[in-house]
């Protein structure tokens, strides 16, 4: 009897890496080194990196925009090099030199656009961290369904759902924790629908999750045009979380602003993430969880509820969602509006996606529309000339890429959005 | 021997029954009828008058129940009045113009639905209908300020561009399923996105298709009078060639799938992808092929948004016609019939807002309604058991009576 080995699982020797990382990074550092460098702006650009009045001031670094350009196009170039090498020997490239050439690009691309300004590093940093809050805590949500095997489509409900309770309630209640808990429970509520119809009902979950937005579109913009716009003061005031500075953190240089003086619903999402992460990985829960995503049947053999789990797993996670739709409302600017998620819960979505369904990788994806986000609204300050709609588009163009496994493998767990029919 | 025949007819029309109350037209319709009665549920709740007189439910029940009449009458109402027949207007133009809006509405929503619905068909969630009407209207859109052609054939280029690119941005979709197995739901997400920032940046920059004399904000110019669909009933109304399009979208969208070798063959990898390659057709080909078509119907509705404005565009062109259609198809049950009848509803919903708006009724309560019906209508086991009905038949008495009218061969 021969012993039929999978190519790639036990032989390193079938391991045929692609050179198209590579390939990218080169055509990434040229890219640089030319438009940002050769052919780019002369005028300096300062990097703020403190505000005024901090305990630590770090003077402002000056240089000249096209210097940036010429010095990162150098680095990059010299990672692709790398690369290559590393592609001929049959290694692939380390995650960390992919992310980290592509941040130091964000450096240059940066200081292209505010050539002659200033980079208010804080700034950026800190509402790319308030505006990735409610994205990562969706896509939390996205995970805990997806991990045991439940398509969650309706993440964009969930947030919506979230931010309408917490706005509302909030002001009702007059206490915004109150409001805070009403946005998890209804989401949760949202989460149990799905879990219900896609598995009791066997209901195709992906058409499931596309109506429970529907639904709770309609029913939030038609409590809003008739009873919020009518009376705001009494039922769409709740205020916002106070902002709790975290002392000792938040006088770190550079990061301490941006990471530790924020509102709890922030904070909250720190404690979650690395949560979820021990939960799903360290602990028999999340193997027994993990295992349903990715075996129902063998995990029934053993003696695992599937129904069961799942049904948990995906109610808790619209738990989490639903806190990431309150910080829209109470943890950012207060009143609800109109389709205030307006596609958040999609964007979700794609972060679970491109951090390959887990908590770490997802709350970075989450950082990465976050910082597009402010991006486009800083480019738009500096450099009014600049499209900005291209920088809207590229975290959709990286999620792409990402999916259809241009750059590196996204497997999402082997039986995700297949109902079990226990036989 | 009388009896007999007696029995087989009575059990030969309670099958018919059954089969009737168990099939989707009809769980269709109650599942309609639900979505109403939540939206009343709905208006009666939010109602002023009603929420006061609750107050004193116990002491005077009739208010409450009366105010709650008036406010579920007084809604419907006036969604009738804004969608179908206006019987207050001051002359007959203006009483029939509620259906003609409806109409209007309801052209880029049964077209974009036939594109859904043949997804749908084929095992595939055509989720990005935004985004290839968006891509459609964009070079529809070039095609109609930008450049000058002769009256009928500037009409005819402009149609054929809108759908050519629609169905390009769905292949494409198609492609990428054939070619790497990205689930084409997220893929068609990204891609509305990306489809919005490309629209955006050609509404936004002069050189491009922003118009002539415009401000910072990202509009186009109103499209040229060559290349406007034609209004179809005279100059008091304001529909145009674009319904008569999308019906001629049911039909050729009922010939593919009834009738011709690929809906065939479409209809076989959505029942089956496994059973269909092992009979030798190429899926993944089926694929991309299936993607082109649903995007060339949903660029029947990008041409309806592009060449039946009068004026500028913005880059919200599609409104909410892409998700939308979604629930259109899925009330529909993806066939062409329904499609057409789910399209009109949804139409007439959109048509009745401004009157509902005019008697302090938020016209949003149709999204309810909306929703509403299409959450029973994902979920069959509860309609059922809320109306009793019997589970799906294995007889086929009215199938077999339907196809003795309608097959050629004759009955057998």
């Amino acid at each position: 009897m021969s012993t039929v080995v999978t190519p790639g699982l036990f032989s390193q020797a079938d391991v045929t890496v692609s050179k198209r990382t590579s390939y990218l990074l080169g055509f990434f550092a040229l890219l640089v080194f030319f438009a940002f460098g050769i052919f780019g702006k002369a005028e300096p650009v300062a990097f703020q990196w403190s505000k005024e009045g901090d305990a630590i001031h770090l003077p402002d670094f000056i240089v000249g925009s096209n210097v940036v350009g010429i010095v990162v196009g150098s680095l990059l170039a010299a990672a692709s090099v790398v690369s290559f090498l590393l592609a001929r020997r049959r290694r692939a490239t380390p995650m960390w030199i992919t992310v980290g050439t592509g941040l130091t690009a964000v450096v240059a691309l940066l200081a292209w656009i505010a050539a002659g300004d200033t980079i208010p590093f804080a700034f950026i940093l800190g509402n790319a961290v308030v505006l990735a809050v409610p994205l990562a805590l969706g896509a939390m949500g996205g995970i805990m369904s997806e991990r045991v095997g439940v398509v969650n489509i309706a993440i964009e409900g969930q947030l919506l759902t979230g931010a309408f309770l917490a706005a509302v309630v909030g002001t009702l209640s007059g206490n915004l924790y109150v409001g805070l808990a009403a946005a998890m429970v209804g989401a949760a509520l949202l989460s149990m629908v799905l879990a219900a119809f896609a598995i009791v009902y066997l209901v195709d979950q992906i058409i499931v999750g596309v109506v429970l937005n529907v639904l709770v579109l309609g029913i939030t913009n038609f409590f809003y045009s008739q009873v919020l716009s009518n009376d705001g003061m009494h039922t769409n005031f709740p205020g916002t979380f106070d902002i709790m500075p975290i002392p000792g953190l938040s006088s770190i240089p550079i990061l301490g602003h941006a990471l530790f003086e924020s509102r709890i619903t922030t904070y909250l999402a720190y404690l979650i993430i690395p949560a979820l992460w021990f939960v799903l990985f360290k602990t028999r829960l999340g193997l027994r969880a993990r295992s349903v995503g990715e075996h129902p049947l063998a995990a029934d053999t053993v003696g695992i509820n599937v129904g069961r789990t799942r049904f948990w797993w995906v109610t808790i996670g619209g738990l989490v969602a639903g806190l990431g739709g309150a910080a829209l409302t109470i943890g950012a600017v207060g009143a609800f509006g109109r389709n205030m998620s307006g596609g958040q819960g999609f964007i979700a979505l794609a972060v679970v996606i491109l951090g390959r369904w887990h908590p770490f990788s997802a709350a970075a994806a989450a950082l990465l529309f976050g910082f597009s986000i402010v991006l486009r609204i800083w480019a738009n300050q500096v450099s009014p000339d600049f499209p900005t709609d291209f920088i809207t588009i590229v975290p959709y163009v990286v999620t792409l890429i990402a999916v259809i496994g241009f750059v590196g493998r996204v497997r999402a767990p082997a039986a995700d959005g297949q109902p079990y029919i226990k036989g | 021997m009388s009896t007999t025949t007696e029995q087989a007819t009575t059990s030969r029309v309670n099958s018919a029954m059954k089969e009737i109350l168990a099939s989707g037209a009809s769980r269709a319709v109650l599942s309609v009828f639900l979505g109403f009665v939540v939206g009343a549920l709905f208006m009666v709740f939010s109602n002023d008058a009603f929420l006061q007189s609750i107050q004193y439910f116990a002491a005077k029940p009739g208010d409450a129940l009366g105010s709650a009449w008036t406010a579920i009458a007084d809604g419907y109402a006036a969604l009738f009045r804004g969608s179908i027949y206006n019987y207050q207007a001051a002359n007959p133009v203006a009483a029939f113009r509620p259906i003609t809006e409806t109409l209007r509405f309801a052209g880029p929503l049964i077209a974009a639905a036939l594109g859904v619905a043949l997804a749908f068909r084929v095992g595939l969630f055509n989720i990005g209908a935004s985004g290839q009407i968006l891509f459609g209207a964009l070079w529809a859109t070039w095609i109609s300020t930008r450049v000058t052609l002769p009256w009928g054939i500037h009409l005819i280029v402009a149609l054929l561009v809108a759908i050519l690119g629609a169905a390009a941005y769905g292949a494409i979709v198609g492609f990428l399923k054939a070619r790497t197995g990205a689930h084409e739901v997220i893929v068609t997400i990204m891609m509305n996105y990306i489809a919005a920032g490309i629209l955006t940046f050609f509404f936004r920059t002069p050189e491009l298709l922003r118009e002539a004399d415009g401000g910072g904000t990202p509009k186009s110019d109103a499209p040229a009078v060559t290349a406007q669909l034609p209004v179809l009933l005279g100059p008091e109304y304001t529909l145009h060639w674009g319904f008569v399009l999308a019906i001629v979208g049911v039909v050729t969208y009922w010939w593919i799938m009834e009738r011709s070798t690929m809906g065939y063959r479409f209809r076989m990898v959505g029942h089956n992808p496994d059973a269909a390659r092992t009979a030798g057709i190429n899926v993944e080909r089926t694929f991309v092929l299936a993607m082109a078509v649903s995007g060339a119907f949903v660029g029947l509705a990008a041409a309806n948004q592009a060449l039946g404005a009068r004026a500028g565009m913005t880059p919200d062109i599609d409104g909410t016609i892409g998700f939308d259609a979604i629930t259109v198809a899925l009330l529909g049950s993806s066939t062409a019939p329904g499609v057409l009848l789910a399209g009109l509803l949804f139409g007439a919903f959109k048509a009745g807002a401004p009157a509902m708006q005019a008697i302090g009724l938020s016209p949003e309560i149709t999204g309810v309604v909306q929703g509403f019906i299409v959450l029973f209508i994902a979920a069959p086991p509860l309609v059922r058991a809320i109306f009793r009905l019997p589970a799906p038949q294995k007889t086929t008495v009215v199938a077999d009576w339907w196809r003795g009218i309608f097959s050629r061969g004759g009955a057998k």
